[in-house]
């Protein structure tokens, strides 16, 4: 009995696939359980198992096509089965059909509650979103009952072209890089302890011709990067706090860590992320997330950590991180790293978080600020550890400083609660013995 | 009969031919168009002919007298019963009934039907569907051959329906004014459609309205060809030589109903006077005259009986073997392109 | 190059071909001695003599219908109606018998016949004397419709119509007859079925026709000023529309008002609009708006008449909706 190989749903949110690579051919003996083929989700890259025995009769995905979950993509079944019904014109037209990914299939973000489900659009609207990739969902539209318009599709282009410059920062090597500029998404981080630049693979930019331009579609971590962050700093009304924190304490202990051998090695991130996990247990009000009709407070603390991938980002979460030691800390967000950059993440891997960190000090950023993930009530951007001269007891003296900004959604933190959640966070940084109570 | 007012007229010059040959000529004409519409007649019955198919039967002295009483370049016009006229006019029968079943070779090509007959190179210029409507045409065709200082003359039937209409009010007082080489003949076969002249018109003799304009009118036998004829010639005359119009009401009647969804009765009229009118059937009279004149005899009449349905029954085959126009046909000669 | 005056534009187009071909010739009321209703004719029937500078009774059914039987017979007449309101006596020769007369013959009879005359509002003429009837005559196949702005456009668009051998439906207007205009020396001639921008710009597409272009162009001044360049587009002739021009106008600047001076109901505009969606459908940033005539017949006071006829803050108004501006 032959039986129908689908895109299945590998991850939560994941509403199509592409289909990276055949890992059996038409006629190749399966068994329930193998592995048939790789599909790049939203997230990252899964597996697509059989789900039954038999040989492999028809693949109707070419590799490199992406399809919608759901859609038909191979067949399985008795050597010498007629499949013919299953793979009917039908079966494979819509298969075919798959090539050109819309881009716009998401429901919409915002809008008039009235018009759930059907985003309004203009037809130039329309073609520019699908021709630049973006989501017509994820668009906040300015035009009659909310239709979306081209103006509106460029200012969310902008948003995304923002997105993209802060990417081509990890090139940059000599002197302190500024991020000045307000709402600068979250950026890249790496939990790694080393040096960030040569470490992370730069992407590929494929180089324009002089008065000219390339374009390179979207792949679907960029398609997804967009999306969320167009959901969040559209409609979340964010604010900042930044805090200078003296890690002289913290850069001391660090470094006698490092000194009892690899094993008790720790990054300044990996303090930050302790740090946090705490000041989140005694600022409950900040470990909250926002849903539309209530706030959420959670019992748990996860931190979710920004990590730069190959193009793009990604938040592994390290679960529990209050009741973790640092070591085991270290380790697990050493780990998730590597996994994020070899997109091999599971879905409990990088969802869950109800608090994030993103640090671009490893690219001497002195400080920046992020862009909450949603529905997460707050996230902090993490600088640079840098020797400043600093006023300690009417002198002047060299300290190692690192800035900090928290960004807080004013729907579910107000400026006190998070400036109290910020003193705390400093309070552990620099006394870090103070963890250990 | 005399001209109104205080003009009047020479005798022709050269009167139309009365020999032998040209009377068994106008005799042999009316019969084809008698035989030609009766197998109209069986071929729309038959579904071969579509839409509307207006037949001529009883009133073919009228198209073969006047037609014989003209010149190739002079201009002719017809309304939608116009089978008649067409082939009076020198086409075939194969263009024509190839033009009835919508073919390609049809003189139209296929584009026209029975109402839209058209041949410009005998200056039969239609074949028309608007009652009255193609009267100022012909008073137009009148006006360019006087700019052109020509001397022919441009002839237009129309039936006595059409006389109540604007239409033709315009057309012969203007005809009048300007002074237009028009013969205005109109086949007043007494019934428009299906309604008496008397009930449609204040004044029953269509040829007193040409009082109004002061032209030249005659009433004329329609029954008798050689009286058609001679009506045509002297009004071609007059358009010749003095640029005048003239008025012909020429009394005919149609054995048919108006056309093919017309019973031959009907309500309008009574069989009795169909059966009457056929008594004087145009073509039992002159073929009686000529018999009488011993210009036929039976030999000669089976003989021009037999060669007509031969005529008549190669159109018919050769309209029905001909291919349709090419679909192509449809968006062709919208417009005229240099 | 010399202003002209739209009137003697006509007047030198029809003066230029009734010289260039002796076929040619002019007919209808008031044509001749009395110059012209409108002094289009001025002059004519001096030079060409009554032959050719026909006065006619007042039988617009009549006259016409000689037209179009004279230019069966091979002439090139150019019939006059006094304005396009009486024309409507004449239809049934204008559709029934010219348009149809090439294909109906199976192509053997040609109409080269123009028909002109002035169309739509004047001042105060009321309900009977102010009708637009473009969109009648741009639905008959078989017919040419061309609606001539400026004094150039006027003339070359005359010669071309005269030279054309299809019927030709010339609307002028009354309003028009005044207006000055550079009109190139020399021969002239406007290919029928070819737009012209009047006014190139880039955020918002005008289309409008005769009258409508001068209201377009002052509105496209106003709305630069508040920093809205607009691109008007004058078809010129309207059946065949020019939709390549319009087209790539409205891909240039995604958006699109239509301007006639018509009713709304099948007015030419209607057609407009449905040759843009078709063609421009994915470069439309907002519906194609119309601005036109208010839906009643032309009343005589002179308040009501502005309201009942397009001006421009209704057009800024329908741009400032495409451009979604409060």
């Amino acid at each position: 009995m032959a039986t129908k190989v689908v895109m299945e749903a590998l991850s939560p949110t994941m509403e199509e696939g592409r289909l990276v690579a055949w890992l059996k051919q038409e006629g190749d003996a399966v068994s329930a359980g193998e592995t048939l083929a790789e599909v790049e989700t939203d997230k990252a890259v899964m597996e697509l198992v059989a789900r039954s025995d038999g040989v492999l009769r028809k693949q109707l995905l070419p590799e490199g096509a992406t399809v919608p979950v759901g859609t038909l993509v191979g067949v399985i079944g008795a050597a010498d089965e007629d499949i013919s019904a299953l793979v009917g014109p039908s079966a494979t037209a819509s298969a075919a059909a798959a090539g050109a990914a819309p881009a716009s299939r998401q429901p919409p973000a915002m809008p008039t509650p009235a018009h759930v489900g059907r985003i309004f659009a203009s037809p130039l609207a329309r073609r520019l979103a699908a021709e630049r990739g973006l989501d017509l969902g994820a668009v906040t539209g300015t035009g009659p009952s909310g239709r979306v318009v081209k103006r509106d599709v460029e200012a969310a282009q902008l948003a995304m072209a923002s997105a993209k410059a802060a990417e081509r920062l990890p090139q940059a090597t000599a002197g302190a890089v500024r991020a000045v500029r307000p709402r600068e998404p979250a950026g890249v981080a790496s939990a790694a302890a080393t040096p960030a630049a040569s470490a992370v693979a730069a992407p590929a930019v494929p180089l324009a011709p002089p008065g000219g331009y390339r374009d390179v579609p979207l792949t679907q971590i960029r398609k997804t990067i967009a999306k969320r962050l167009v959901q969040s700093l559209g409609p979340i009304p964010h604010f900042f706090l930044t805090t200078e924190i003296d890690m002289e304490r913290a850069a001391d202990a660090r470094t006698h860590l490092k000194s009892l051998g690899d094993a008790y090695a720790v990054s300044f991130n990996d303090l930050v992320v302790k740090a946090c996990a705490l000041a989140l247990r005694r600022h409950p009000a900040v470990n909250a997330a926002f849903l539309d009709d209530r706030v959420r407070y959670h019992g748990d603390v996860h931190i979710g950590m920004a990590v730069a991938v190959e193009d793009g980002l990604i938040t592994p979460v390290v679960r529990h991180a209050d009741r973790k030691g640092l070591a085991e800390i270290a380790a697990e967000s050493k780990a998730l790293a590597e996994k994020a950059r070899a997109r091999r993440l599971t879905p409990e891997e990088y969802t869950g978080s109800t608090f994030s960190v993103s640090n671009l000090g490893m690219y001497d950023i002195d400080e920046f600020t992020a862009v909450i993930n949603p529905p997460e009530a707050a996230i902090l951007a993490v600088g640079r550890v840098a020797e400043k001269p600093v006023v300690v007891n009417g002198a002047v003296v060299p300290r190692r400083m690192m800035r900090v900004t928290l960004s807080c959604d004013h729907r579910v933190v107000d400026g006190a609660t998070g400036a109290k959640f910020l003193r705390t966070l400093k309070l552990m940084l620099e006394n870090p013995l103070a963890m250990l109570l | 009969m005399p001209e109104p007012g205080t003009r009047t007229v020479s005798t022709p010059p050269t009167a139309p031919g009365t020999d032998a040959a040209t009377m068994r000529r106008l005799l042999r004409d009316m019969l084809l168009l008698r035989r030609f519409e009766e197998k109209c007649g069986e071929a729309y019955a038959l579904g071969k002919i579509g839409g509307f198919c207006h037949l001529y039967i009883g009133q073919e002295a009228v198209a073969v007298g006047a037609m014989a009483a003209l010149r190739p370049d002079d201009t002719v016009m017809a309304s939608y019963r116009d089978h008649g006229q067409a082939l009076a006019r020198g086409m075939t029968a194969r263009a024509v009934m190839a033009e009835l079943f919508g073919k390609a070779a049809g003189c139209s090509g296929g584009k026209g039907g029975s109402m839209h007959l058209f041949d410009a190179s005998l200056n039969f210029l239609g074949g028309h569907g608007i009652v009255g409507g193609h009267i100022p045409l012909a008073t137009g065709a009148a006006f360019a051959i006087k700019y052109r200082g020509g001397d022919q003359v441009s002839l237009v039937f129309f039936g006595e329906a059409a006389v109540n209409n604007g239409a033709f009010h315009e057309s012969l007082n203007m005809a009048a004014v300007w002074k237009l080489p028009c013969i205005y003949i109109c086949e007043n076969n007494r019934y428009g459609m299906g309604t008496a002249i008397e009930r449609a018109s204040a004044l029953y003799d269509v040829a007193q309205r040409a009082c109004s304009y002061d032209i030249p009118a005659e009433v004329v036998d329609g029954m008798d060809v050689l009286a058609v004829r001679d009506a045509v010639h002297r009004a071609a005359l007059r358009g010749r030589e003095r640029k005048t119009a003239t008025l012909l009401e020429v009394r005919t009647y149609r054995f048919m109903g108006h056309s093919m969804s017309d019973p031959i009765h009907g309500h309008y009229r009574t069989r009795d006077e169909v059966e009457e009118q056929k008594t004087r059937d145009p073509i039992r009279a002159f073929a009686a005259k000529l018999r009488a004149d011993g210009l036929l005899d039976d030999e000669a009449w089976q003989a021009m009986e037999a060669e007509v349905a031969d005529e008549v029954e190669d159109a018919h085959r050769f309209a029905d073997e001909a291919p349709d126009p090419d679909p192509s046909a449809l968006t062709t000669d919208v417009y005229r392109e240099p | 190059m010399p202003l002209v005056t739209y009137r003697d534009a006509l007047n030198q187009a029809l003066r230029e071909e009734m010289r260039r071909d002796p076929a040619v010739f002019l007919m209808g009321e008031e044509v001749g001695v009395y110059q012209g209703a409108y002094k289009v004719s001025r002059g004519l029937l001096e030079e060409f003599g009554p032959e050719r500078v026909v006065d006619t009774p007042i039988t617009e059914l009549g006259f016409a219908g000689i037209g179009v039987g004279a230019a069966m017979a091979g002439l090139r007449p150019v019939v006059e109606f006094m304005t396009w309101n009486f024309a409507l006596l004449a239809i049934d020769q204008i559709v029934n018998s010219a348009a149809k007369m090439l294909y109906m013959s199976g192509g053997q009879v040609p109409i080269p016949i123009v028909f002109r005359g002035p169309a739509g509002a004047a001042l105060q003429l009321a309900a009977q004397h102010s009708q637009s009837f473009d969109s009648y005559f741009a639905n008959i196949p078989g017919l040419k419709v061309v609606t001539p702005a400026t004094p150039a456009d006027a003339k070359g668009l005359l010669k071309s119509a005269i030279r054309d051998n299809n019927p030709v439906v010339f609307i002028e207007g009354e309003m028009l007859y005044n207006t000055k205009g550079e009109v190139p020396d020399g021969e002239h001639v406007v290919p029928i079925g070819v737009a012209d921008v009047k006014r190139e710009g880039t955020d918002v597409t005008l289309v409008a026709h005769s009258k409508m272009v001068g209201l377009a162009l002052k509105a496209a001044e106003e709305l630069a000023k508040d920093g809205v360049s607009a691109e008007v587009v004058d078809p010129r002739t309207i059946r065949p529309l020019d939709v390549a021009t319009i087209a790539a106008s409205v891909r240039k600047t995604n958006r699109c008002v239509v301007i006639e001076e018509g009713w709304p109901v099948a007015g030419i505009g209607a057609q407009v609009v449905d040759d843009i969606q078709r063609e421009a459908f994915d470069w439309l940033d907002a519906p194609v708006l119309r601005v036109t005539a208010a839906d009643v017949p032309m009343p005589y006071n002179k308040h009501l008449e502005k309201l009942a006829k397009p001006d421009v803050p209704r057009i800024v108004a329908a741009v400032n909706r495409v451009l979604y501006r409060a």
